[in-house]
């Protein structure tokens, strides 16, 4: 007999939503050592993986939650970390349900496995456990990661492990990229980012903070006279888009990047203890409906904000972000404007933003994205006012690198032209993550970091053991 | 760590610092700027290149105490160290066969001018400098400037030393007797830059500006630094930070340069001069 599937995923504690809308502290609290074999008890070990198929990296999902159920977390640790570096970052910030977790067996008729809870847990537990890693051969090889966010990180786990020589080239003075100065505290801490990374450099990667290719050194630099055999760039997507409404510029409107950076990287939020200062005023209004936006709205709340408003312009059911997020940002009190566009700002003399001006919108008929497209409603504009405005309407690439590379491809859109294989237009030189894609998720960039290694790894071991 | 091989005190409150980062100084030029960051909460402080010793690998700057972050600055000693110094960022300044270029330079602002000054020069350029301060005590750099100039001319507020008068005086009697340069640059206090560019208006001279907006990353990644120039946004951080100054909206940049004003007379920071006052010195 089929053995009996409990219909729901153990739930995992969270903290009160009125309580953590006025704290940075992580906002769901994990799963015991308990609840995690319980869940695990709820996987079918399905001899065909369909939710392995559907993970960016291939984890080997019913082999780690086989170990959970046995309560052998170690051995579930190193099932995972073979395919994935940051298990304790991606079992927060993946969308499993658009993954593994849409794939499960078990969620055709009940919910799926709590496949990202239970990976949260394994990379919880072994994070602080990690000792040293065994000492791999070093083929001689040196590889430069620019950029040290998600694509970097996993690209420099798999080329180290290979016994390659990495140093990664971050450009601000932490390394991690988007999960330091982008994704909020209270979503992902920023311990755990650090410890990872931590975990790392033990695997004998080299970090240098402050280094911005492009301006300390061009590529050609780092392939030439720095010695370097090849180079993986994974730069991400870091230049804001903007409206370009009128009064755009006035004092209080902010770009998504800025004001999570100023939170997150700079914790501004423990101003005046820490010296950088951000605006907040008592109305905030974020633009745009992906997980930036919904950071920077629970990010407002949090920094003392009476009211927040998510600016939409379709509706509900089109918001790109995670639901969880959602229903976090509702839970807290963040209030939708959905069918919503800004049409301009409005301020004060000394420069101030005051109000945002907005139209009413309907949906149409369908765009090129299939969604329906929203059109403004004649005569249904009014006035928010405001003292802050976030800007999360999405980013492009930064171009520091590839306007000092002219030999590098790129698109109309500056983003960096490679093939699935993370190949790019010059030789040696390998890409991957949002400077490719354009603005996507912290899973995606690793799978591409990770594509990007192993054909980094063909190419250095198609030349033959290195000349000294 | 990036330590701190020597301080000298210019001025009252005005403190060269010479920074060990040979890979900053390897690739600094003429025009280009920094962030330095002093330890764990420390803000990110953009300032702009004072020098550069190749050999030595070095970066000078120089800078006012003006808000908290700078007064902090301030306090440390040679041999102290701060945790974060990146660049160089920003676009380096178009040197060139210009033939006369006036480097006009205000407050704190000589110490930008004087590499460029210095190339301009070097490139077989007339360079002719005109600086100015509040006082006697503010000027410094006075010996440099001569010998990166072809000619310089000097100015305080208060006629406290060699002339009294604004910088911009100076220039409009230089243009007056000498006739139109084929450059000016300005750099010093936002006010200070605005009344330049307005003279130079007056005699279509093309007229450089560098900007020192408020930053977080200096990279292009934040937007914090948008300028209003010939009616389009820009960052000061990648696309600057000399724009054209007779197409800068100056009066937009001082109102973005109060933003933080409240908090820690962060604004104040940006503007350093010198003159202790936002620049009301050279208005």
């Amino acid at each position: 007999m089929a053995k009996k599937i409990i219909p729901n995923k153990n739930p995992m504690p969270h903290q009160d939503p009125k309580v953590r809308a006025k704290n940075f502290d992580e906002v769901a609290l994990g799963y015991s050592k308990e609840t995690a074999m319980a869940e695990a008890e709820r996987c079918l070990n399905c001899k065909k993986p369909f939710c392995k198929e559907g993970c960016p990296v291939s984890v080997d999902i019913p082999e780690f939650i086989a170990h959970v159920r046995e309560g052998n977390f170690d051995d579930a640790a190193k099932v995972i970390k073979r395919t994935n570096a940051l298990p304790a970052v991606c079992g927060r910030v993946c969308p499993q349900e658009h993954q593994c977790e849409k794939f499960c067996i078990v969620g055709k008729k009940n919910e799926p496995v709590a496949i990202g809870r239970l990976e949260r847990f394994v990379g919880d537990y072994i994070i602080d456990k990690e000792a040293q890693v065994e000492a791999v051969e070093s083929t001689g090889y040196k590889v430069a990661i620019v950029g040290s966010g998600p694509a970097g990180l996993a690209c420099a786990a798999d080329l180290a492990r290979q016994g390659h020589s990495v140093t990664m080239f971050e450009a601000l003075h932490t390394p991690g990229g988007v999960l330091m100065y982008g994704i909020p505290e209270f979503r992902l801490p920023k311990k755990i980012v650090q410890t990872e990374i931590q975990n790392l450099k033990k695997m004998g990667v080299t970090i240098e903070t402050n280094a911005i290719i492009g301006q300390i050194a061009s590529l050609d630099e780092l392939l030439t006279e720095e010695g370097f055999d090849a180079a993986f760039l994974g730069t991400g997507a870091g230049t804001p888009y903007f409206m370009n409404l009128q009064g755009e510029n006035f004092n209080g409107v902010y770009s998504a990047n800025e004001f999570l950076t100023r939170s997150n990287l700079m914790k501004a939020y423990c101003f005046p203890q820490c010296d950088t200062p951000i605006k907040v005023g008592k109305k905030v209004a974020v633009l745009g409906g992906g997980n930036v936006a919904m950071d920077a709205a629970r990010t407002a709340l949090r920094l003392g904000a009476e009211e927040v408003y998510i600016v939409y312009r379709r509706s509900r059911a089109e918001l790109p972000a995670r639901l969880e997020e959602v229903e976090h940002a509702e839970e807290e009190g963040v209030k939708f404007l959905f069918l919503t566009n800004p049409t301009r700002y409005i301020g004060n003399e000394e420069g101030w933003l005051t109000g945002l001006e907005c139209i009413k919108m309907e949906l149409g008929e369908p765009d090129a994205s299939g969604r329906r497209k929203p059109v403004p409603i004649p005569d249904s504009t009014f006035i928010l006012p405001l003292d802050v405005v976030v800007v999360a309407i999405g980013q492009g690439p930064n171009p520091l690198l590839t306007k000092t590379t002219p030999d590098l491809e790129t698109n109309k859109r500056g983003n960096i032209v490679a093939d699935e294989a993370g190949k790019t237009s010059k030789e040696g030189v390998y890409a991957g993550g949002d400077v490719v894609t354009g603005a996507a998720t912290v899973i995606k960039a690793m799978g591409a970091g990770r594509a990007a290694a192993k054909s980094i790894h063909e190419y250095l071991i198609a030349k033959g053991p290195k000349k000294q | 760590m990036y330590k701190i091989v020597s301080k000298k005190t210019l001025a009252p409150a005005i403190h060269e610092y010479e920074i060990l980062a040979p890979r900053v100084a390897k690739k600094a030029q003429a025009g280009q700027f920094i962030i330095v960051r002093i330890d764990e909460q420390g803000e990110r402080i953009p300032l702009t290149i004072a020098d550069f010793n190749r050999e030595a690998g070095t970066i000078t700057i120089v800078f006012a105490e003006a808000g908290y972050s700078t007064k902090k600055l301030g306090r440390l000693n040679e041999g102290d160290s701060v945790l974060d110094f990146v660049g160089p960022l920003g676009v380096p300044s178009h040197v060139d066969k210009f033939g006369t270029v006036v480097m006009v330079a205000g407050g704190v602002g000589v110490a930008p001018v004087f590499p460029i000054a210095r190339e301009m020069k070097d490139a077989g350029n007339q360079v002719v400098s005109i600086m100015g301060a509040r006082n006697k005590e503010l000027i410094f750099w006075e010996e440099k400037m001569k010998a990166a100039s072809s000619e310089l001319l000097v100015t305080t507020d208060d006629g406290s030393y060699v002339r009294k008068g604004f910088v911009t005086d100076v220039l409009r009697e230089y243009i007056e007797a000498q006739g139109k340069p084929a450059l000016v640059m300005a750099i010093g206090p936002l006010p200070m830059m605005r009344a330049v560019v307005n003279v130079t208006k007056e005699y279509e001279i093309k007229t450089m500006v560098s900007l020192n907006s408020i930053m977080v990353d200096g990279t292009g990644m934040c937007g914090a630094c948008r300028v209003t120039v010939g009616g389009e946004t820009r960052f000061v951080c990648v696309d600057g930070p000399e724009f054209d100054g007779h197409q800068v909206d100056f009066e937009e940049q001082l109102m973005r340069s109060r933003k933080y004003k409240s908090e820690e007379q962060h604004a104040l920071t940006k503007e350093s001069c010198g003159c202790g006052g936002g620049g009301k010195c050279h208005g």
